[in-house]
């Protein structure tokens, strides 16, 4: 009977099976950036442990970083502290560290690929949840606690229950201006944001074998969004080609044997998976979220829901969400008035990403009243960005032109949203005060709607721009 | 807690904080992040939502004061993984939770720094939560062994998963010290892996 990538990686990283029942599964890449590592160090350090295999984590800085031009010291004097904080534990570890000097800085989950250090066949983790992002090279890679974080630096293992898998199959052909995002959020509208508790989706069929690698990126980002620790893509020649090349993928003959090995984990052909789901790749249209959590999402030509359709709990839940996005049931979502927009975040801040959402913005004009702002998912992108002109594109349409970092992602940096203002976002949570205000208001949405919208100042639909 | 770690009984008065999908950011805002430890978070506890409101939050609600169990609904602790949600209710007093489901990440937080995570069905979870709202002094106890809880006179059958509760049981939740145990069979795997061990080896 065939494997999956999920059985056959899982398999090649088990050190044993625990007396709790779980697998002490082995981590090959260990990820590490300055919000969720401090305390883990520290607790390693109360253990009088020491890191096992220092050239196997590899650390950035990215939440809690300015984007806005400023350098150290920092004026705010927790952020400084938390540079202090992971400068100090990497100089005692000897844990390779890209910070802004070495010109690789980036949000943790745009490095990794950007720099060769994903590659398919791996386990990856990082404190982290959109570590699912690396999925998208077909490494099983998934989000830990901190308490783990300190687990993986002393043992180079974690304890985890293997999850059952579910097989997400999109055939046939988006439509023009639908994007990677919008094929997530759909699958994310459709299933729930709880209905991958337990599983690690495999996306499957002709929609994302069509896919580049930062489109992947973009799908297996928010599977956990989904309620999926794990998603990936089965790796092939897309996957290898990007790797080709990159700082830390093998070389020469080392890469053709590392090409048979990554084949030979793709899933086979008569795998079994616990659960599959079947989804039209016409039937998606760009989407929007209308509520306070990514599963409460339509088309940009939907109608926002209303409470009466359902019972009970669910019901207050879209009560709840209404209310706090102060939104009318029944109103076209299309041509809600934002005062933000926001292109960036570890799902979508990659460089095509950013050619998309100029492409939209390109000889618009963002109204004086919307904030918009780009920031780069990591140097490397912005030096490519810039070296296509794209940054001229944006500050000509009335843009901020960022330097690398999470930002108003979830606005632990100056960025953030103010009082109860709506922010067209190309992250990935909507949740109550995610932005950084409390009463923020977040439609989350693709690169190319966000320009859309920031240069209308209002929710567009993308596609009638592409024709007009 | 007995002194050797074992976690087989939980007993106090229970806080019930209703809704769907609470996520990690809801549990702590991310402005706490921005501690270097873990301590000062228990006052920080949904903070936002304490906030808005203005002394309504069950967390506010002197009737709840004290209380050890916290009951919640569907997917609760959704989002981001931060280990700053579990330890910030915690470091407030709550010592289990019981709910109708859990994120995933959350849930493994949960049993790595020892609070149990009990599941019970939707009608039942809205049971004890107004139990609890009517009568917020009942004495709650839960046997974490035979995922039984007592709440006054009613009782429920929760479920804990077999390997998670034994680990409660043995006082093995934290599960770094077996990890440590394996050394030699941990450098076995990372000799054997490829993209460690060297391509050319293969
Ligand atoms: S961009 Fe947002 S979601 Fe991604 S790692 Fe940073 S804070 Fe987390």
């Amino acid at each position: 009977m065939g494997q999956t990538l999920l059985d056959k990686v899982w398999d090649a990283h088990t050190v044993r099976e625990l007396p709790n029942g779980q697998s002490q599964l082995f981590i090959g890449l260990h990820l590490v950036h300055e919000v969720t590592s401090p305390q883990a160090f520290q607790m390693l350090a109360e253990r009088g442990l020491s890191v096992r295999y220092p050239g196997l984590t590899f650390a950035t800085v990215d939440h809690i970083i300015p984007t806005d031009g400023s350098t150290r010291p920092y004026v705010d004097g927790m952020a400084e502290q938390m540079f202090v904080a992971i400068e100090r534990n990497i100089e005692q570890t000897g844990i390779p560290f890209f910070d802004r000097s070495t010109g690789r800085q980036g949000i943790v989950h745009v490095i990794g690929p950007e720099l060769g250090l994903t590659q398919p066949g791996m386990t990856i983790a990082c404190g982290d949840s959109h570590t699912s992002t690396h999925g998208a090279f077909g490494a099983i890679a998934f989000g830990i606690g901190t308490s783990q974080v300190r687990d993986v630096l002393a043992t180079q293992t974690i304890s985890v229950a293997k999850p059952q898998c579910r097989r997400i199959t999109v055939d046939g052909k988006l439509a023009d201006g639908v994007f990677a995002k919008d094929v997530i959020l759909a699958i994310i509208g459709r299933l729930g944001v709880q209905g991958g508790v337990g599983y690690a989706y495999e996306y499957a069929g002709d929609v994302f074998d069509a896919m580049s690698m930062d489109e992947r990126m973009t799908v297996c980002n928010m599977s956990i969004e989904g309620g999926a620790r794990v998603g990936y893509v089965n790796p092939d020649e897309t996957a290898y080609a990007y790797l080709q090349g990159r700082e830390y993928a093998p070389k020469g003959d080392d890469f053709d044997s590392a090409r048979h090995w990554w084949s030979d984990v793709a899933s086979d052909a008569d795998a079994t998976y616990d659960d599959q789901v079947d989804i039209a790749g016409e039937s998606i249209a760009p989407m929007v979220t209308w509520g306070v959590n990514p599963g409460q999402v339509l088309g940009v030509d939907e109608l926002i829901p209303s409470p009466e359709a359902v019972e009970g709990l669910e019901r207050r839940s879209i009560e709840d969400a209404l209310d706090h996005m102060k939104l009318t049931p029944g109103a076209p979502i299309a041509g809600t008035p934002i005062d933000v927009a926001f292109v960036g975040s570890c799902t979508n801040s990659r460089i095509s990403d950013l050619r998309e959402a100029a492409r939209v913005a390109e000889g618009g004009r963002v109204p004086a009243h919307v904030k918009a702002l780009v920031v780069p998912g990591s140097q490397q992108v912005k030096t490519e960005a810039e070296a296509e002109g794209l940054d001229d594109i944006f500050r000509a349409a009335g843009f901020e032109w960022r330097d690398a970092g999470c930002s108003m992602c979830l606005a632990m940096n100056p960025d953030k949203l103010v009082n109860d203002q709506v922010c067209a976002s190309s992250s990935n949570r909507n949740f109550k005060g995610r932005q950084g205000s409390p009463l923020g208001r977040t439609l989350l949405m693709s690169p190319a709607m966000v320009a859309a919208a920031a240069v209308a100042g209002e929710v567009t639909d993308v596609r009638a721009l592409a024709a007009g | 807690m007995t002194d050797d770690g074992r976690i087989t009984h939980v007993a106090g008065t229970g806080v019930p904080v209703r809704g769907n999908d609470i996520d990690t950011d809801r549990i702590i805002p991310a402005r706490y992040l921005r501690e270097i430890t873990f301590e000062t978070l228990g006052p920080h506890a949904f903070e936002d939502e304490r906030r808005q409101l203005n002394g309504k939050h069950p967390f506010d609600d002197a009737r709840f004061t004290g209380a050890s169990v916290l009951v919640v609904n569907r997917n609760f602790g959704s989002g981001s993984s931060r280990e700053h949600a579990p330890q910030a209710l915690m470091r407030r007093g709550i010592k289990a939770i019981v709910g109708e489901g859990f994120a995933e990440i959350f849930f493994g937080n949960c049993t790595t720094i020892g609070i149990p995570c009990l599941t019970l069905p939707a009608t039942q979870i809205e049971s004890l939560q107004s139990l609890i709202e009517e009568a917020p002094e009942t004495a709650l106890a839960i046997d974490v062994g035979r995922g039984a809880i007592t709440a006054g006179q009613a009782t429920y059958q929760a479920e804990l998963p077999a390997p998670v509760r034994e680990a409660f049981v043995s006082g093995e939740w934290d599960a770094l010290s077996s990890l440590l145990e394996s050394d030699d069979a941990i450098s076995a795997v990372h000799d054997r892996l490829p993209y460690i061990a060297g391509w050319s080896a293969r």
